[in-house]
């Protein structure tokens, strides 16, 4: 169902794993379990598990859905990588490009009752840092979870 | 991992006990398509008990808004019944918790639907 490399950064805790996955709603789900299992390896916390899941699954839907339009063809790539400070999940599409300043303020009154467009708010609302690069094509989206404030016992 | 929905009738309102989760691909359609249903039979006074829906992302809430505005737009009432945490939060957090009817006793719930 894809590629996937693994690589131990040596004489550190930090390690990477990268994904090259078909446009698809396993991908999705893959890309969703893998950030699960990261956070709780860091020892994180339930409540920021769910969070950075979530994020991550919003990240993955929006690369497959509006990036990549399910398109056969395209892939998109999932990185995941606790740095021993953060954990840094980058997913990137081959689609359009996303510019983040067009998109509409879903918490504003006009747009409440609109059924879709809370994707990138959510994942801005549930990671501490939220970053977009341009890939022509494409776009990469960098989530970012600093480990101190979300872990737990300590 | 897909939702499961049963439907209950309690004094004329129809109620969608749903479980599991409501996300892209996997509950969406199945919450779209058993509103659908349910306005075609006439049945407009709708309770979505969320007490077992663990897990619910930005299509699964948007899924929710456009129930919500759908059974409205024919005239009917559709109510949340029974938020967990995690849905409640979410809610909290994109302002919708004030857009939607929320009840948390399913006697009162149904009460308080209008019957014309």
């Amino acid at each position: 169902m894809g590629q996937s490399e693994e690589e131990h950064l040596t004489g550190q805790q930090a390690s990477r794993i990268t994904y090259t996955l078909e446009s698809s709603l396993d991908s999705v789900n893959k890309v969703e379990e893998t950030a699960e299992q990261m956070a709780k390896k860091a020892g994180i916390d339930e409540d920021e598990i769910f969070k950075i899941t979530m994020a991550v699954r919003e990240a993955a839907v929006n690369a497959v859905l509006h990036g990549n339009s399910y398109d056969p063809e395209k892939r998109i790539t999932a990185s995941f990588e606790n740095t021993g400070e953060s954990l840094v999940i980058r997913i990137a599409d081959q689609g359009k490009g996303l510019d983040p300043e067009t998109l509409p303020d879903p918490l504003a009154p006009e747009n409440l009752l609109r059924g879709s467009g809370r994707g990138i708010f959510l994942i801005r609302s549930f990671m501490d840092e939220v970053h977009f690069k341009q890939l022509h094509p494409g776009t990469e989206l960098t989530l970012i979870k600093h480990l101190g404030t979300a872990q737990t016992g300590s | 991992m897909s939702m499961k929905v049963t439907t209950r009738q309690v004094d004329g309102v129809t109620i969608l006990d749903l479980s599991g989760r409501i996300t892209l691909g996997e509950g969406s359609v199945q919450l779209r398509d058993a509103i659908r249903d349910l306005l075609a039979k006439g049945s407009k006074q709708i309770l979505l008990n969320l007490a077992d829906v663990n897990y619910i992302d930005s299509s699964g809430i948007g899924e929710l808004v456009s129930a919500y505005t759908t059974v409205r737009n024919q005239g009917g009432e559709l109510k949340l019944l029974n938020l967990t945490k995690k849905v409640h939060d979410l809610l909290q957090i994109t302002k919708l918790y004030t857009v939607f009817d929320v009840k948390d006793d399913e006697a009162s719930a149904i009460a308080s639907f209008n019957r014309a």
